[in-house]
């Protein structure tokens, strides 16, 4: 070990390399490290591990992570850290650190490398067992560690097994179903400076084992007395470890109280370290064995029958003095001390066993929950299946009886600040389960989530449930139960758990084959759900608006393109495609001649339209269907479902080709004439080529396939080739394109485009409540066959009058334009006796017209379909618009120019 | 309310058994709702009978047959006996085969901790 120095609130201190912070600190003489949440009050150092309620601080350093305790925390050359009361805070800017996961599979988990852990990786190596042992302290022993006691020989060469992977800094944070283990790894932060760049901060173990020995240890428990919150009071075996391992030298005068002979030993030690200790104040009656009699061969005082009940500070609030009380005579004595080492017993580590349902057994001998498990997968051992080993005898008892003064200041969570006089008011409130009085005073509920309060609860609940005069527990824990702890076992960084699947990594990102184009041209993008999307192609000086409105003006009065290779694209073949797509579509396709396409609407079983899109046929058996952007996984898998659970006697195949086939629209009035210097194989005049017909033709010899397809209104053309030869032909387009001042435009056009049609978008203008007929598409469904939905169509609820329908809306002010998802009420709308206002709609799609010189919006409104030219209000903020209900159709409603 | 009781015997639902490819992490799979409600000929139906078929399923607490697709592996369509308590996993069979009977139903003890 070398000397290094850290710095803590901006004070420079030394300390020794790996050792805990906490360790550090206290040598140094700071026994108050922090001030308590709520209450204020001075806090210090408590316990030796994660299981510390109050010595928490936050990093300023590296990764400045926002709540660690002291205690954990490994010295390191460039260590920076502050105090916090409570609550830490985020670091601003993103954690660069590193980050990965890992999978494990084998034959033998051992979780816990004290010495039951180690035995067990011995017992099963020697079954020829390969075995994964983690643990999440600097090094293997466990409780040995503490005592600053190495290995035995054997267990030495336990660690030394080629078939043993020891991974130390490595807590189990989860058990699942299936002896599935998800175990966070440290690895960088206990060396500091000198951690290589490379090396991943957390790494994230997921862990399958066939067997799993749970061996975790155990925590020990302080006791609920008055003022048991000040600097100077620890629990025994922390104290004891503080000032003999890590020459903690503060300490004159110790107090020692105890419910079993954990605290004889301790105090031993801290007797052997110079420490006067004033006194071993049992609460048992009696006691024997090796501990005691050391205890006693040592000259220290012991009174049994004795505990404490409150104690004094200096002005610091640091502890001076311990009041203690005869629990028979009732007399008390008070002690001087500078330390009050508390030993309340042991609570077993039960939660990994109660991740996964197990509940743990409450055992009168070992005054804790154990869990005794053996089965062929999993296996408790150690002290969590209740082999404390020792001469422990520890007695059932949690605190003296206190007087209400007394129990506002005796402190069950240290870290939320809840004392026995929030339990008893819980208790009063006549909550009696433990899961809603942790509920009702948020004890368990901070960083430690209960390691240390969770067990006093329990046990001040059984007191409060019994004859409170004599201190006598009529409850046993047994009958309270012990709370359910949920993973993870410790708190853990989010970045840790989303590994390198960050940022760009943390989705994929679908692009067409003329993404680069895109680019390029300065496009600004949107997501549509993991696809890049062209939103608009800003000119320099160019706003939002502005381009918008002059890619709408391209569109409509000239030509304008559109990558809409996006759309889902599902090739359909089999000799039953037909009656497929007549059961799967509202409206027929086995009436679509060859060569011809058809919108098409589906709808789940209980009429709601749930997909839309263009089909078109390319061959009698041979169906080519187009979905929406975000619908072609989900409705390929519809079209799945039904074809392997309900029709497998109809011979189709479905494939998705949506990355396979790049689809170019070419719009507008002069479309056709650029179209035309492209591609010179096919007649592609109105005559021969109509409105909603595909024909096969070549560009420079590229197959394409060609449809007069239109989602904008106007006369178009959708261009469809292989995607490798996309950015081919759309170079050609547009070298073609100049003398028409051809124009690229993105999704933000084709909204406003396809919305001044009345053309819907699945998901915006539907709330998934709507039928074909809701959204004035009676036209679209079949009366002549059967299809999925149909039958829902005669339920009353889908035949009511009042369904929300869609409606175009005219706003009165033709410059503002309506915020999408803005509610719509009756005119002069009052509110009820409640104070609410009901509403009649709501808006779906909302934009500015170039074409109509004016704003304008879909809607879905109550029964709007009869409401046509009603005036109707929009409160928005803080002022109310004023709408016109109309036709959802606001341009070309004959379709000549769609169909010139 | 009775504690749930977890069986050590058998596959838990972390794993699922795809008929075609054998057992496979449950990420990789969608849940299909209860098995073995076939569509109807919604003709021959009343409306309440149609919205029974709609929206009301069994729900039980233990074992039931449940529809599954392993839609990131083979994207077929099974079934299989699922306990909904304790997660485990009992037969998968393919839709439009015997369904084996539930586990539940066997004589075999529930196996428990």
């Amino acid at each position: 070990m070398s000397e290094i120095s850290f710095h803590f609130d901006d004070k420079l201190y030394k300390g020794q390399q790996g050792e805990p912070m906490a360790a550090a600190l206290l040598r140094s003489g700071l026994l108050s490290i922090t001030n308590s949440t709520y209450h204020g009050r001075p806090r210090g150092v408590v316990a030796l591990g994660v299981e510390e309620p109050n010595a928490l601080v936050q990093l300023v350093s590296g990764t400045k992570e926002s709540m660690l305790p002291t205690t954990v925390i490994e010295l390191a050359d460039g260590l920076a850290a502050r105090s916090l009361t409570g609550i830490g805070a985020l670091p601003e800017l993103p954690d660069e650190a590193r980050y990965d996961k890992t999978n494990r599979f084998v034959d033998t988990l051992v979780i816990g490398a004290g010495l039951a852990g180690l035995n067990a990786a011995d017992e099963h190596l020697r079954a020829g067992r390969e075995v994964l042992l983690i643990d999440d302290q600097p090094g293997p022993g466990g409780h040995l560690r503490h005592l600053g006691l190495g290995l035995p020989p054997a267990l030495q060469n336990v660690l030394a097994n080629e078939n043993l992977m020891y991974l130390s800094r490595c807590t189990a944070i989860g058990l699942y179903d299936q002896n599935y283990v998800v175990a966070v790894e440290r690895r960088s932060d206990h060396l500091g400076n000198s951690a290589p760049l490379t090396r991943s901060r957390i790494r994230v173990w997921h862990i399958r084992a066939d067997q799993i020995v749970l061996a975790p240890g155990a925590f020990q428990r302080p006791l609920i007395f008055a003022n048991n919150d000040r600097p100077g009071i620890m629990l025994s075996h922390a104290a004891a470890t503080y000032v003999a391992k890590y020459g903690v030298q503060i300490f004159k005068h110790a107090v020692v109280a105890t419910v079993d002979s954990q605290g004889y030993r301790d105090a031993l030690r801290l007797h052997r370290e110079g420490i006067q200790v004033q006194g071993i104040y049992d609460v048992r009656t009696e006691a024997k064995g090796p501990s005691v009699d050391a205890a006693m061969a040592a000259g220290i005082p012991i009174r049994f029958g004795t505990t404490v009940v409150d104690t004094i500070s200096n002005e610091e609030g640091v502890l001076k003095g311990v009041i203690l009380q005869d629990l028979n005579t009732n007399e008390i004595v008070q002690t001087t001390a500078d330390l009050l080492a508390v030993s309340g017993g042991w609570t077993p580590i039960v939660d990994l066993a109660t991740h996964i349902g197990i509940k743990p057994q409450w055992s009168e001998e070992h005054a804790a929950f154990v869990v005794k498990h053996s089965t062929a997968q999993l296996n408790t051992a150690g002290m969590l299946a209740g082999d404390f080993g020792g001469d422990d005898d520890p007695l059932v008892f949690f605190g003296p009886v206190l007087n209400a003064e007394q129990a506002r200041h005796a402190y069950i969570d240290l870290q939320r600040d809840t004392t026995l006089y929030d339990l008893r008011r819980a208790v009063g409130a006549g909550l009696s389960s433990i899961e809603h009085i942790k509920r009702y005073t948020t004890i368990g509920t901070a960083h430690d989530q209960g390691k240390t309060s969770g067990m006093l609860t329990i046990g001040a609940l059984c007191q409060l449930n019994g004859d409170a005069k004599e201190g006598k527990l009529s409850l046993s824990p047994a009958d309270v139960g012990t709370l359910s702890f949920r993973p993870p076992y410790v708190p853990v960084p989010f970045a840790a758990l989303a590994g390198r699947e960050r940022g760009l990594l943390s989705d994929p990102i679908r692009i067409t084959a003329l993404h680069q184009w895109h680019v390029e041209a300065g496009a600004i993008f949107e997501d549509v759900g993991q696809w890049k999307r062209p939103w608009y192609f800003p000119k320099p000086g160019e706003r939002m608006d502005d381009a918008v409105r002059r890619e709408c003006i391209a569109a409509r009065e000239g030509v304008a393109v559109m990558d809409a290779s996006t759309l889902g694209k599902i090739d359909i073949q089999g000799p039953d495609a037909a009656v497929f797509l007549d059961r799967i579509y509202t409206n027929m396709f086995s009436s679509l001649p060859e060569g011809q396409c058809r919108y098409g609407v589906m709808c789940k079983a209980d009429g709601i339209v749930f997909d839309d899109g263009v089909t078109t046929r390319l061959g009698k058996n041979h169906f080519f269907m187009t979905t929406t952007t975000g619908g072609a996984a989900r409705v390929l898998a519809w079209l799945e479902e039904w074809l392997q659970t309900e029709w497998p006697d109809l011979k189709v195949y479905c494939t998705s080709v949506t990355e396979h086939i790049s689809t170019i629209a070419l719009v507008g009035p002069k479309s056709r004439q650029l179209i035309q210097e492209l591609v010179t194989d096919i007649d592609l005049s109105k005559e021969e080529f109509p409105f909603m017909h595909s024909r096969m033709a070549t560009i420079d010899g590229i197959p394409v396939r060609i449809a007069r397809i239109s989602f904008s209104g106007e006369l178009a053309f959708e261009i469809n080739a292989a995607w490798g030869h996309a950015r081919y032909i759309w170079e050609r387009l547009w070298a073609l394109g100049r003398p028409y001042d051809l124009t690229a435009y993105g999704t933000e056009t084709m909204h406003v485009l396809r919305a001044e049609k009345g053309y819907i978008i699945v998901g915006q203008d539907t709330d998934g409540t709507q039928t074909p007929h809701d959204l004035n598409m009676s036209w679209v469904v079949s009366k002549k066959k059967e299809f999925i939905g149909k039958r829902s169509f005669q339920l009353p609820y889908l035949k009511a009058t009042g369904r929300a329908q869609l409606v175009g809306l005219l706003p009165e002010n033709g410059e503002e334009v309506i915020p999408e998802g803005a509610y719509i009420t009756v005119l002069n709308a009052k509110p009820d006796e409640q104070g609410k206002t009901s509403h009649t709609g709501f808006v779906t799609s909302s934009y500015y017209s170039p074409a109509l010189g004016r704003a304008f919006a879909l809607a879905l409104v109550a029964d709007g379909l009869n409401r046509m030219g009603e005036l109707v209000e929009v409160p928005i903020e803080k002022k109310v618009l004023r709408a016109t209900i109309c036709d959802a159709v606001f341009i070309d409603k004959e379709n000549v120019r769609r169909d010139s | 309310m009775e504690q749930p009781v977890l069986p050590t015997n058998t596959y838990f639902m972390l794993y699922i058994p795809c008929p075609h490819c054998g057992l496979r992490n449950e990420t990789e799979f969608h849940y299909g709702a209860e098995a073995g409600v076939a569509y109807p000929d919604p003709n021959a139906l009343t409306d309440s009978e149609w919205a029974k078929y709609l929206h009301i399923r069994a729900n039980p607490k233990g074992w039931l047959a449940e529809r599954w697709v392993h839609f990131a592996g083979c994207g077929r369509w099974f079934s299989l006996w699922r306990n909904t308590i304790t997660h485990e996993i009992g037969p998968a069979y393919l839709p439009f085969t015997t369904q084996p009977k539930s586990p539940g139903e066997t004589g075999k003890e529930d196996s428990r901790i």
